[in-house]
């Protein structure tokens, strides 16, 4: 668009060219210099905008984005995805008796059962999510209740936590780590899915947790403090928060890769959504080798240690499953929006072809002075 | 020196206007020596000493007290307020956020105005100890000059610069004069007389000045620099003698000594009681339409910002009535927080918001506005063709303020002399009694006998004639204040002037003066000198004629005349007088009074300036008398002028009628072109002159003010005498009303000729009858409105015969009128300041008569001419520019903090920012600042050589048309528009799903930096859409802040900053932009915001053009039709035509 054609006015070329030279050592005049800058006279491209410019930026507008459009909304239909609220509001949903007897003291975990069916089998890699309603994790208090350079692995911000960190910073005397309103919220409930095979037994779908979490934050942003490769030194003299059910250290035992601060779920939790109603990456079901579906349609369970209380905000929880194309989940918005767009852009296209017709040519034709 | 005398006239006229207010005296002691007894008591008065402080600040105080100044404004207040509030509550953003912009400017500021005071402490100290030369005890004792003490007696040479306030004693010159120039003061650099006291004139050796012994009496120092009344009592011989002192007898601090080998004076005023000091004054500040408009819209934005922080508080406390929403499990407050008290949490949540929307007000707006109107106005001192090559200079630009002002202007005050005319006066005739000589043209000193005599009456004048007409001549040779410059010896002088080579040439304040002196030496009588009080003229056989010169009736703008009274060598003692016809001809009593007057009035009408010239025979004893009167007033201490112009009153009458003289005033070079195109361009051009009638209205015909049809209505002396002012007053508006209610003014204005627009000629005397304060009488009350009204209906107004006060009362009478219109006054003189200073823009030209005009102007041009391109081009465009920058600026502003307001709703209204600390802090200063700032100093809609040739133009942004409240609104509910566009955008895209290609999630943050990217981007291009002129700055600057904006975020979110505790940006900029739905949707938000305005702009454009925007099409069409292979590409963004330029 930068392309069009710049046209000096000569007469300025020759201008600016001759006098600013004019000597540098010569008597100091109060003439001022004729240069196309101190002239105002700069070399410049006029745009104006009329209808019978703007007409066919309209036209190719309309045509570009109606297509697009038309391509995100297809792509977003195409995409499977299954939700299911496991909250247990209701007296009949599975989790009721969980939901309803949930304490902070009980150190049994309480653990239930939703069968759901999925009617269309899930192809390609499937990706589950746990989501939670009326959760804000967007709220100021709440988001400044972190110490990044605590996450970061230093040292004396694991002994001496962030101010912001208040009121999750200290325990009985000993520092908390991870500190902070969001860290101590972790999201503990344990979903585990198993296929209902046709015999009826159980069988434990395979996941993933790996690859849950932003590279760079679990890589760069979240490390663990000290050399040491055991946590449990390198966390010493520290505090759990206070409603985690096990130390930061313990958070995956088996993989020393995904245990204290660099654990995926944690990273994930540590990044706060930006609206009240979220979902998070849970685990991630990697599609088959062979053509079989990674989740083939049928009767599925899944098996919840009901940990995380969310009646008392009139909170929801839910487990999504969905499968994920280039242009990310379910989402007919840009779809929708861009056929929208596009239309108008078309529409207004024709408008202004009328106008232009009408009254463009006419102000063409019509007196002007000089 | 360092000090500023721009505000020297504004208490001087002040004062001028009051009466003469001899409020105390104090008395000097010259030499410190005590009066002899038996006088009045010796009380020694303490006096300041002749220190001079015009620096504001001492080291110690600078930093309290430069702070203060500066808070003082509103706006760094206002500023300073929530940087405060963020320091002491918890606020959702850093107080650097605020506090850094802030900072800068005030630190900024203080630097310069530290450098400022700096310059004036060095100036100040280099003036305070220069030497001067004081008499002790019979010998001259170098001084530093902050020690001279009231009382000392004080040595100046020649080409120095008195120290404080004197009484000239004595000088080298042997009839006790000097001459100084003033430059430095009021900027009149002609060389002025002042007069030693007769009685001391005599001592001039240390020693004999020493032995002066004498007490001053006189006023405590006053501002007024023409006004001083004091009184010397001489001790001779135990006897004292009192003579009166004028201000002829006083040396000003700042004025400069010439052509005077030295003088003794004695110091009567010193330090900051000079009467320089006491006029060192701020010239009171103009302020713009545009900047009150800003400030209008600012309190707008203060109504929506704290109403929007209203709401967001009371929603807060509504959503948070459920202690489960307030405080839930994961989110609890500090036991500090609960324990506050509920109102005071509510006031600082009310406070949290306030700084959470307060960029709504940016800090940035007022840099970027002083930075436009500072850089903006060196285009016009860089001007080219505003430069002038006779005099070597160009435009000067005193305030940078009122730039757009020039855009705005209505009504156009223009002075005559020096303005429309050259003020380069010709001697062109004269007519003694009906008898017209004109001096040949190539002169070469020869005597032209009166055969050039062109007139219809009678050509041969008899004896007696040819007495009067040598009479008339000595009388034009004696009756002036023109001194000779004598530039070589004595004998050179009489050689010189005789040759007609001026190795000599005469000066005077007056130009009118020195070409009736040098005229009359065409005709025969050249005026040598004036020499121990004897004025020597070279009469037409070469012999050397002298006149003893008894006194001086000094001119004054009140009688307009002036008288000397001279001894002949024959003993005769006449009284010559010179001045306007209205004032000698009703004190004449014998003459051929009504040739002379035919004469006069056919002059005029040619537009010469006319004197007459009479005299008037003394008896000695009416000489006696004379002096007795004159005396009498002059030794008054009380109402002097008063009475010295009532002792001129009686001493200036039975004058007999000599002639005429006519001097020519040329019209300057395209000044009826520039007042038509003025007209045009919709101004009203209002000519304000002191000179006559009809002189003045040949100019206005001249210069095309009034047109060959204008209808001319006359509001003079004579007509309001045949009729009263009451009914000549409703007379013309109901001529004028009659007119305009037959047809509309749009159907008459602009071009066409055959409508009537009516000229209304007014004189003084008229003028102030109008505007005397309503009486009782029914309802002359209203004079003024129909006066008004007649005014509003005329094209062209002349008022003549106006004093200088006067001027700036019709000034001020305009600007007070109900549409309160923008008025620009443009004159020369120092008769101009008043109306300069009083008007909305006060512009001076670069005259003759000195430079006050240019010192107390706006701004200065050397030309009349020049006014064309002044308000035409870069007014016109000033005002385009600085309105866009004022509403985009609004605009973006809302775009920014409207998407943080909608935030609250879903975050619970708890403050959180949607953008980072980084983003708020740097998207007014670095982002989106520079490419406004380059537009608001480039843009040009149309070439301004067309705004030059079609003057109509200027009508598309009269009163205020871009700022008016319309177009404020469309701008901020555009600025709504977007924000929603951009945050629900981006809301729908972010609702409860991914748009990654591998799962993960984004959070808030890069929530907030979508908007914002989209927000940059929008604004920014919506400058795009604005931009008609595209210089490779424009590309630079719009371009290189969009890539600035990208490369800061991606370093921003690339590193893990070490100093900061947070690391919340830490590459969400770089995730989001590996997702393609992300690119996507900031292209549809982007889209989707702009194109509103762009279909308003088309449609706006084809259905409803401006003027402006037809010959903008027309242009282009034009250079469509030439180039036909124009490449007319379209982009996806903006779908600009591209025309080449």
């Amino acid at each position: 668009m930068m392309a069009s054609s710049y046209n000096a006015k000569e007469e300025d070329g020759h201008h600016s060219g001759s006098s600013s030279h004019g000597g540098p050592g010569a008597i100091k005049s109060k003439k001022p210099d004729n240069t196309a800058f101190k002239q105002q006279r700069l070399p410049a491209w006029q745009p104006i905008l009329t209808a019978g410019t703007v007409l066919p930026a309209f036209f190719v507008i309309g045509l570009i984005f109606i297509p697009i459009g038309i391509g995100l909304f297809v792509t977003s239909n195409n995409i499977k995805e299954f939700e299911i609220d496991y909250t247990g509001v209701e007296i009949d949903s599975p989790c009721y008796i969980c939901a309803k007897n949930f304490s902070w003291n009980s150190t049994t975990s309480c653990v239930c059962s939703v069968n759901f069916t999925l009617d269309q089998p899930f192809e390609s890699n499937v990706y589950m999510y746990y989501g939670l309603s009326n959760f804000y994790q967007n709220h100021r208090r709440y988001v400044k209740s972190r110490d990044d350079s605590q996450l970061n692995g230093v040292e004396s911000n694991l002994k001496q936590p962030s101010k912001e960190c208040e009121p999750y910073r200290t325990s009985d005397g000993l520092p908390i780590a991870p500190c902070g309103a969001i860290a101590n919220s972790l999201f503990n409930d344990t979903l585990e899915l198993f296929h209902i095979n046709q015999n009826g037994t159980k069988q434990r779908v395979n996941v993933t947790k790996k690859g849950i979490a932003w590279w760079t934050d679990k890589h760069v942003k979240f490390r663990n403090p000290g050399g040491s490769s055991n946590l449990s030194v390198a966390f010493q003299g520290t505090a759990k928060p206070v409603n985690w059910r096990k130390a930061v250290y313990d958070l995956d035992p088996e993989d020393p890769e995904n245990n204290g601060f660099i654990n995926e779920d944690f990273i994930v939790w540590m990044r706060t959504a930006a609206l009240p109603t979220f979902r998070k990456l849970y685990r991630i079901i990697q599609k088959k080798p062979n053509s079989t579906p990674t989740l083939s349609s049928g009767r599925y369970v899944m098996e919840i240690t009901y940990n995380y209380p969310v009646l008392s905000f009139d909170g929801r929880k839910r487990m999504i499953l969905s499968t994920i194309s280039w242009m990310g989940g379910k989402n007919p918005f840009l779809g929708i929006a861009y056929i929208t767009v596009g239309s108008i852009c078309f529409f207004l296209g024709v408008v202004l072809l009328v106008i232009h017709h009408k009254y463009d040519t006419r102000t063409n034709s019509a007196e002007i002075p000089n | 020196m360092g000090v500023d005398f721009s505000a020297l006239r504004t208490l001087i006229n002040r004062y001028c206007a009051g009466e003469e207010n001899w409020v105390d005296s104090r008395t000097v002691y010259i030499g410190h020596k005590e009066p002899p007894p038996g006088a009045d008591a010796f009380i020694q008065q303490r006096f300041p000493d002749n220190r001079v402080v015009s620096s504001k600040y001492t080291f110690w105080n600078f930093i309290p007290k430069n702070m203060f100044e500066q808070f003082r404004r509103v706006a760094n207040f206002y500023f300073l307020i929530i940087f405060l509030v963020q320091l002491i509550i918890d606020t959702p953003t850093s107080p650097v956020t605020s506090g850094l912009p802030l900072f800068f400017v005030i630190i900024v500021t203080a630097i310069k105005q530290g450098y400022e005071d700096w310059l004036r402490h060095k100036a100040d100290k280099a003036v305070n100890q220069c030497p001067v030369s004081v008499i002790q005890r019979g010998k001259k004792i170098k001084k530093e000059s902050f020690r001279i003490t009231v009382g000392d007696v004080v040595f100046v040479k020649e080409d120095e610069t008195f120290a404080c306030d004197l009484i000239l004693l004595s000088s080298s010159r042997d009839d006790g004069t000097c001459f100084v120039t003033t430059a430095s003061l009021d900027g009149e650099s002609s060389h002025k007389t002042y007069y030693a006291v007769q009685d001391t004139k005599a001592f001039r050796t240390e020693e004999e000045v020493d032995s002066i012994h004498a007490t001053i009496e006189c006023e405590q120092p006053q501002p007024d620099l023409y006004k001083f009344v004091g009184r010397i009592n001489i001790y001779m011989d135990n006897e004292a003698v009192a003579r009166p002192l004028g201000s002829e007898n006083v040396l000003l601090r700042g004025a400069t000594l010439k052509n005077t080998e030295f003088i003794y004076a004695v110091a009567i005023y010193t330090g900051m009681e000079t009467k320089m000091a006491l006029n060192y004054q701020s010239k009171s500040q103009k302020r713009s339409a545009v900047e009150k408009s800003m400030n209008s819209y600012l309190v707008v934005y203060l109504c929506i910002l704290i109403s929007k922080a209203l709401i967001n508080t009371v929603l807060k406390y509504i959503w948070q009535a459920d202690p489960n929403k307030d405080e839930p499990w994961y989110n609890e407050r500090t036991e500090a927080q609960r324990q506050r008290h509920i109102l005071i949490r509510a006031f600082t949540d009310f406070l949290a918001f306030m700084v959470l929307f307060n960029y709504i007000i940016p800090v940035s707006m007022y840099v970027t506005v002083e930075m436009q109107k500072f850089l903006g106005s060196y285009f016009i001192m860089w001007d080219d063709d505003m430069y002038d090559e006779e005099l070597g200079e160009g435009a000067v630009v005193n305030t940078s303020d009122l730039n757009e002002e020039l855009g705005q202007v209505e009504y156009v005050f223009t002075d005559k002399t020096g303005t429309l005319t050259e003020n380069n006066m010709e001697f062109i005739e004269c007519c003694v009694d009906g008898h017209v000589y004109v001096p040949d043209a190539i002169c070469n000193g020869q005597v032209l006998s009166g055969a050039a005599a062109m007139d219809m009456i009678d050509t041969s004048p008899g004896p007696g004639g040819r007495e009067r007409e040598e009479l008339f001549f000595r009388a034009l040779c004696l009756c002036h204040t023109v001194q000779v410059k004598e530039e070589e010896t004595v004998d050179g002088i009489k050689h010189g002037i005789h040759q007609g080579k001026s190795a000599s040439f005469y000066i005077s304040s007056s130009p009118d003066e020195v070409a009736l002196v040098e005229g009359m030496k065409k005709l025969g009588f050249t005026y040598l000198r004036l020499k121990d009080g004897q004025m020597e003229i070279l009469n037409r056989e070469d012999e050397i004629e002298r006149f003893e010169l008894l006194e001086v009736l000094s001119f004054d703008s009140v009688r307009r005349r002036m008288s000397v009274i001279v001894r002949a060598a024959s003993g005769d003692i006449f009284l010559f007088c010179k001045g306007a016809d209205s004032s000698i001809l009703p004190r004449v009593i014998s003459g051929k009074v009504d040739e002379v007057k035919a004469r006069v009035e056919h002059n005029a009408v040619e537009g010469l300036r006319t004197l007459c010239v009479a005299y008037r025979p003394l008896s000695p004893e009416q000489h006696q008398e004379v002096c007795r009167l004159l005396s009498g007033a002059k030794l008054a201490l009380q109402d002097r002028d008063k009475r010295l112009s009532e002792a001129y009153e009686l001493v200036e009458k039975d004058l007999i009628l000599l002639g005429a003289t006519a001097v020519e005033d040329r019209l300057q070079e395209q000044a009826a072109d520039t007042i038509e195109s003025l007209h045009k361009a919709g101004m009203k051009v209002w000519v304000l002159t002191g000179d006559k009638m009809e002189t003045a209205a040949a100019t206005c015909y001249a210069s095309r003010l009034f047109r060959r049809n204008t209808q001319i209505l006359e509001l003079t002396t004579k007509r309001v005498e045949e009729q009263n002012l009451h009914d000549v007053l409703f007379d013309l508006s109901r001529t004028v009303l009659r007119h305009h209610g037959s047809m509309t003014r749009d159907n008459c204005s602009s071009l066409s000729n055959d409508c009537t627009d009516y000229g209304l000629i007014i004189d003084g005397a008229t003028l102030s009858a109008v505007m005397r304060p309503p009486q009782e009488d029914l309802n002359s009350g209203s004079y003024k409105e129909i006066f008004l009204e007649i005014c509003r209906n005329c094209s062209a107004v002349l008022c003549c015969r106006m004093a200088p006060l006067q001027k700036a009362q019709i000034v001020k009478m305009i600007k007070a009128s109900k549409e309160h219109p923008i008025t620009l006054a443009i004159g020369d003189g120092a008769n101009d300041v008043s109306m300069i200073l009083e008007a909305h823009v006060g512009i001076g030209i670069m005259g003759k008569e000195g430079r006050q005009a240019v010192r107390n102007s706006d701004y200065a041009i050397p030309k009349f001419k020049h006014l064309k391109k002044m308000l035409l081009v870069h007014g016109h465009y000033y005002y385009i520019r600085i309105s866009e920058l004022v509403q985009y600026f609004f605009y973006k502003n809302v775009c920014f903090i409207f998407p943080q307001f909608l935030y609250q709703f879903f975050c619970g209204f708890s403050q959180q920012p949607l953008y980072d600390t980084a983003y708020l802090t740097l998207y007014n200063i670095s982002f989106t600042s520079l490419p406004i700032l380059v537009y608001s100093l480039m843009e040009q809609h149309i070439n301004m050589d067309i705004l030059k040739k079609d003057p109509s133009l200027y009508k598309d942004v009269a009163k205020n048309s871009l700022l008016r409240w319309p177009t404020f609104i469309y701008w901020t509910v555009l600025g709504v528009y977007n924000a929603i566009v951009m945050f629900f955008g981006t809301y729908f895209l972010f609702d409860n799903t991914t748009f990654t290609s591998n799962g993960q999630m984004f959070g808030n943050w890069t929530f907030g930096t979508l908007v914002f990217t989209v927000l940059v981007f929008t604004v920014t291009f919506k400058l795009v859409l604005d931009t008609h002129y595209w210089t490779w700055i424009n590309h630079f600057v719009i371009w290189g802040s969009l890539v600035f904006f990208v490369l800061f975020s991606l370093l921003w979110g690339g590193i893990i900053w070490p100093f900061l505790n947070y690391q919340r940006m830490y590459y969400v900029f770089m995730q989001m932009l590996s997702s393609g739905p992300a690119w996507l949707s900031i292209i549809l938000l982007i889209t989707a915001s702009l194109l509103p305005d762009v279909v308003k702009k088309v449609i706006w454009r084809a259905l409803w053009p401006t003027i402006t925007e037809r010959i903008q099409r027309f242009r282009a069409m034009k250079r469509f039709e030439r180039a036909p292979a124009s490449p007319c590409s379209d982009s996806l963004l903006d779908g600009v035509a591209l025309t080449e330029a």
